[in-house]
């Protein structure tokens, strides 16, 4: 994949770049070292961008609407070009008071009741991929457990919930790589009937003739005070579903999976005492938090003792509230029982993850099958680890050696 | 022992209705819904202790009934 030179980073401090691949290799000791440091960053890359890493400040930005606006939440040298208060992607492109009103009509169908359903087809694919990969295992015991296994799972999801073809997943990375992971990156053309555009109002198209009950046809249903939502509010809920939902809970399924490949010990308590699990699975998204948010600054405000100016982008890399030390004892240890756990891998505020009850069950069911099948397993190659750039970080390429591939077909969750 | 809780700022985490489902419900958009009135069981302590421990947005608060002078 083309795109244009980058230079290195030499100094965090003033030129940070959240797309270089030593920030996604290394990024907790970035931010600690930034917030120890100069706890508000600036750099001049994509027409200048703020770093924040303390919790105070993260979570002050994600409170004030007022100076912040979410018109962008993907930090590119583009422009958004759809203006708030709906914009590209409703709700998570938003701005009050439109941004309530987007986010009601859809908070239903993602709330904890209406998730459960979803459990136990999410608990059978993730059964069908462990039978493959333990049925397809090399003599060696390696597998990819990203590729194999934790990218998949929400690819399949979404599309149940979405109520296209599991098959159309594929399309799906395509289009995530493309739209986040080489955001503002990407000077190739892409074919018109290629682009996420085009496959979502075929879909669109599709549920006219035939109304469906799946969640395109319930946005098409839907209405904001008697009005039918305009397509472009239908297509950009869509987008944001497809592109919010899928590699966000990959790389926490992918994340939790590395480090219980390098603490045998904990993946023994936890089938020990699968009750801990709840408390695992928060322990994990707080540690490895996937997702940096983004807002444009609206109106001039001072933060930290930076004047940051209308039109900046700043991040909001939840994953560094998650480890300051200011917020979290022992912020940097992983405490799979911690009890005092206010994380905020979900984001604060108003913009809290609309799929968050989805991704917490998908990390659970995803973790209970994978040590009821595979309890030993070890990191095949440490060094071999790849990490996402951009703004959601995860493992990409995770490879595992399965020592003891269980036979075992009882999962976790039918006892 | 008191438990209060301050439905604006509720943003619908669910940590409390997970950690705590005796003393909290969620409605149908997932905002938090306290079950109890005032006084918190004796029994159900810890969990209301888990449920304001675990809220990111602030949004519960416990106080002891006799608070000392």
């Amino acid at each position: 994949m083309s795109g244009p030179e980058r230079c290195p980073v030499t100094d965090w401090q003033t030129d940070f770049d959240h797309t270089a691949p030593e920030y996604a290799a290394d990024a907790p000791a970035i931010w600690q070292e930034l917030r120890e440091t100069c706890p508000v960053a600036h750099s001049d890359r994509f027409g200048g961008t703020w770093l924040p890493t303390r919790h105070e400040d993260i979570s002050a930005i994600a409170h004030d609407t007022e100076h912040f606006t979410s018109r962008g939440v993907i930090v590119s040298v583009l422009e958004p070009q759809v203006p708030a208060p709906v914009g590209y992607a409703p709700p998570i492109s938003s701005d009050p008071p439109f941004h309530q009103v987007a986010r009601s009509l859809l908070l239903p169908a993602f709330a904890p009741k209406a998730i459960r359903p979803i459990e136990a087809p999410t608990r059978a694919f993730c059964a069908q991929l462990i039978d493959q990969i333990l049925s397809d295992l090399p003599a060696s015991g390696v597998v990819d457990a990203a590729e194999q296994y934790a990218q998949h799972i929400p690819v399949r999801v979404i599309a149940h919930m979405l109520g296209v073809p599991a098959e159309d997943g594929d399309r799906f990375r395509g289009f995530i790589h493309r739209i986040l992971e080489m955001a503002g990156q990407n000077d190739e053309p892409v074919a018109p009937d290629e682009t996420m555009i085009h496959y979502i109002f075929t879909q669109i198209e599709k549920r006219r003739d035939e109304p469906s009950d799946d969640l395109i046809g319930f946005l098409l249903q839907a209405e904001i005070e008697g009005v039918p939502l305009t397509d472009d509010h239908v297509g950009g809920t869509i987008a944001l579903i497809l592109l919010a939902g899928i590699d966000t809970t990959w790389s926490a399924i992918g994340a939790s999976i590395w480090y219980l490949a390098q603490h045998p010990e904990e993946c023994a308590r936890l089938i020990a005492h699968p009750e801990l699990m709840p408390f695992a699975v928060e322990e994990m998204l707080r540690a490895f938090a996937p997702v940096t948010m983004a807002r444009k600054v609206s109106q001039d405000v001072e933060l930290g003792g930076k004047q940051l100016h209308e039109g900046d982008w700043v991040l909001l890399p939840f994953p560094s509230a998650n480890r300051d030390p200011e917020f979290f004892e022992n912020p940097n240890e992983v405490i799979l029982d911690r009890e005092k756990n206010r994380h905020a891998a979900f984001g604060l505020g108003i913009h809290r993850c609309l799929g968050s009850n989805l991704a917490r069950m998908e990390l659970t069911v995803a973790l209970e099958e994978w040590l009821a099948r595979v309890p030993e397993f070890e990191l095949a190659d440490p060094e071999a680890v790849l990490w996402s750039t951009g703004q959601v970080r995860g493992p990409r390429k995770l490879p595992i050696r399965i020592l003891d591939p269980g036979t075992s077909t009882t999962t976790m969750g039918a006892r | 022992m008191k438990i209060s809780f301050n439905r604006e700022a509720c943003q619908g985490h669910n940590r409390c209705y997970l950690l705590a489902p005796e003393l909290f419900d969620v409605d149908d958009e997932g905002y938090a819904v306290l079950l109890v009135t005032g006084d918190v069981p004796e029994q159900l302590h810890a969990k209301a202790q888990l449920a304001v421990d675990n809220c990111p947005e602030y949004a519960i608060t416990l106080t002891e009934e006799n608070p000392p002078a």
